[in-house]
């Protein structure tokens, strides 16, 4: 008797999987259900663009609707990453076009899209809606131009913090009267000014637009009548907020701004002057999100502005919040679950001293919510951390930036491994941590033994040897995502632990003492990773002994990567390099 | 790189190399993480700061915030810089954005440390005062107040030193 479902009937029973991590594991159970998942998977995540190639994506999954990308490694984002490292988009779209053509949406993340790939995508999928770009660069306005004049049926166009080539404003022009479908446009990121009246029309025209977000050279008095047109936004960003009106102008706008019943988040804002904040007191009370992080609002007027934000989930602003202001997010933002604070300075000098470790104390303690915290401050406690851990044992995602390196607990001067071992043991569900300040081997020896969640961890100026490596690679086991920066270790535990790296995505280390030798020894022992040399000084010969300046290790199905710049070595560009030659310990 | 020596200083004893105890490392151009800043002519002795390390040590990528968000925030509408005066006790802070103009910032100076600056000219600075005003541009170099366009100067400038006496005059005369 045959037991197995007939396909047709596993498609039925598929269609209700929607995560992508159980359709994973569905494709494992047998052959018949890897082919009929793979059949019907629309939602494809390839979290690094080198761990595979884009002809084999493309073959496996024939009905896909939507692929996300992710290129550089997320040290790229503070220029640890040198230009024409790769990342590029264009094989991946290239391919799509030709065996994927009914492509619907496609997110990138830190990747190379030139103008080349963005019109390649107006061309090739007649039936495409998404297009989202986050820290992406390497294309102009002119490649908008092209997705604007040519999809249809465009849903969503986001440029998130993208670095864009900005000829001008022209771009937006190109969206034809008959383009109706609108829900999302971010701009944001862009410099110039778009045509106001052809932005008016086309707002006009999107009966569905849920989410506006402008760029800084759209004029206050210009986002009253785009908001006349959209009091349905969900999601608004506004441009500059500093022109100065008349009485008459900021009475208009304030009345505008209360018709925007469906407000949930609010972001923009910059230069906002102070005298303006009132008018944003209206939507406050049904806000979930607000992003306040390039405006800079004192902390008077941010302790007025906040109070008013009972129903806020995820707030993230700048240090000049004060501990005083984060009080009072800790009295009135009670359903709070993200908090992020960035320095408003560009250095230590600049950091404002008015915000310390008892800011993100005050919030811990009061809401109850919070599970995701960015903190940047100029100093921190143990007994800080320690309260954090015991209040909030439901963090998920703790990064706190000591913006000083090796900077103590500065009261009792001692390292934070104490309250750094708080917050691993207290905090069970901890996925994503980001540790500083002074910290010893014997922290990474408690996140090692105590961090059995964690996903992603980030490391700087830390440790004093290779046993930290080791308690995080030999201890961690749900480890994904390592990132290292200047931190005192060498070959030993990475050679030891070398087969830690094949179950975990990628390892980045810039700066620490690892030495030529051992990344080719590991290239060769482990045949499934990609071990790349970073190294802008590329000498003809390489002592085995010498530190490389970045390593960047990652698994892949791909094989050896076909872009790689000079900078940039593997094994695989000198293969007659032996390693027997080397003394093995 | 070769480090100089920055107010009697080695500044090898506080460079934030790391390896391994016992490890020489063996490329000094390794440490492509820390750059110096080494133009610090114009330090005196009793520069107020003279208990902390000299020469400012930029790190690349630290802090941890994109660049994206630093270039956002340098356009942003105070602008904040610390000013000292050789001698006074404490610093003051200004907002560079309520002045339009030298003029409007050297008074507001004037009244703020209680001195009197003579005129301006590009030939020969502030010939003459009593003080010098000076400031640290966006790569670190102490310049005259007075030689840029004003909007250049204040997008550029990250603190204000007025400069007295001796000093005064040993930056004169080397001009």
């Amino acid at each position: 008797m045959d037991l197995r479902l007939p396909s047709k009937v596993l498609e039925h029973i598929f269609s209700f999987v929607d995560s992508n991590e159980d359709r994973n594991s569905v494709s494992l159970v047998c052959k018949s259900w890897f082919e009929t998942e793979r059949l019907t998977r629309k939602r494809v995540f390839v979290r690094n663009c080198y761990a595979v190639t884009p002809a084999a994506v493309a073959r496996r999954f024939p009905g896909m609707r939507s692929l996300t990308l992710k290129g550089k490694p997320h040290f790229a984002d503070y220029n640890l990453v040198p230009d024409g490292w790769g990342g590029y988009a264009w094989p991946w779209i290239e391919a799509m076009a030709e065996k994927s053509p009914s492509l619907e949406e496609l997110r990138l993340k830190r990747m190379v899209v030139t103008d080349e790939c963005l019109e390649k995508i107006a061309a090739s999928f007649k039936d495409f809606k998404v297009l989202v770009l986050t820290s992406c660069e390497g294309f102009s306005t002119d490649g908008l131009a092209a997705i604007a004049v040519a999809c249809r049926n465009l849903t969503e166009l986001e440029l998130r913090e993208c670095i864009v080539e900005d000829l001008g404003g022209d771009w937006l022009s190109y969206f034809p009267e008959t383009l109706t479908s609108l829900v999302s446009l971010d701009f944001s990121c862009l410099d110039s000014e778009v045509k106001l009246s052809d932005l008016e029309r086309l707002v006009s025209r999107s009966p569905n637009l849920k989410s506006l977000k402008l760029n800084r050279a759209v004029s206050l008095d210009a986002l009253g009548s785009l908001l006349r047109l959209a009091p349905q936004l969900v999601e608004l960003g506004t441009g500059s907020f500093s022109d100065k009106l008349d009485q008459e102008a900021v009475s208009k706008l304030a009345q505008v701004f209360t018709e925007l019943k469906e407000l949930k988040s609010l972001s923009g804002l910059w230069d906002v002057l102070p005298e303006y904040i009132p008018l944003l007191y209206s939507v406050c009370p049904g806000l979930t999100s607000l992003n306040l992080s390039y405006a800079t609002v004192q902390m008077p007027d941010l302790v007025e502005l906040l109070s008013r934000c009972s129903n806020l989930q995820k707030l993230w602003v700048m240090d000049l919040i004060e501990d005083k202001g984060l009080e009072a997010v800790a009295s009135s933002c009670k359903e709070l679950r993200e908090l992020r604070v960035f320095p408003s300075g560009a250095d230590v000098d600049e950091t404002n001293v008015a915000m310390t470790e008892q800011g993100l104390v005050s919030v811990s303690e009061a809401c109850p919510n919070l599970e995701s915290v960015l903190y940047f401050c100029a100093q921190f406690t143990n007994a800080a951390l320690a309260t954090i851990a015991k209040t909030r044992p439901n963090l998920k995602c703790f990064r706190l930036c000591v913006i000083e390196p090796f900077a103590p607990d500065h009261k009792t001067h001692q390292p934070l491994d104490e309250g750094f071992k708080a917050i691993v043991e207290s905090c069970k569900d901890l996925q994503r941590l980001s540790v500083s300040g002074l910290l010893t081997d014997k922290a990474f020896e408690y996140i090692g033994t105590h961090g059995k969640k964690l996903r992603m961890l980030s490391i700087a100026f830390a440790g004093d040897s290779d046993l930290m490596l080791h308690h995080l690679l030999s201890g961690c086991e749900s480890l994904n995502k390592l990132e290292i920066r200047d931190c005192p270790f060498g070959d030993t535990a990475l050679l030891e632990n070398a087969a830690k790296l094949e179950t975990m995505r990628s390892l980045w280390m810039s700066s620490c003492g690892v030495s030529f030798g051992a990344c080719k020894l590991m290239s060769e022992k482990m045949p499934k990773l990609n071990v790349e040399v970073i190294d802008e000084h590329t000498p003809e010969t390489r002592p085995d002994s010498s530190a490389v300046e970045k390593i960047y290790i990652y698994r892949t199905l791909a094989g050896p990567r076909l872009d790689m710049p000079e900078f940039v070595w593997t094994i695989h560009k000198n293969p007659e390099i032996g390693v027997s030659h080397l003394a093995i310990e | 790189m070769a480090y100089e020596k920055v107010n009697e200083l080695n500044l090898k004893d506080t460079e934030l190399r790391l390896g391994l105890p016992g490890t020489e490392q063996v490329k000094e151009e390794q440490d492509v993480s820390c750059v110096r800043s080494n133009k610090r002519q114009l330090q005196s002795d009793n520069e107020e700061e003279s208990t902390t390390p000299p020469a400012k040590t930029q790190i690349v990528g630290w802090p941890p915030v994109r660049s994206y968000r630093k270039n956002s925030n340098n356009n942003n509408s105070v602008s904040y810089v610390k000013v000292s005066m050789d001698g006074a006790p404490y610093l003051r802070k200004i907002d560079l954005k309520t002045y339009k103009n030298y003029a409007e910032l050297l008074k507001a100076l004037e009244n703020m440390f209680k001195f009197t600056i003579g005129e301006y000219c590009e030939r020969e600075g502030y010939k003459g005062s009593e003080v010098v005003p000076t400031y640290e541009d966006k790569d670190g170099d102490w310049m005259l107040v007075g030689d840029v366009p004003w909007d250049m100067f204040s997008s550029s400038c990250k603190r204000l030193r007025i400069m007295k006496g001796s000093d005064a005059l040993a930056l004169d005369s080397a001009l």
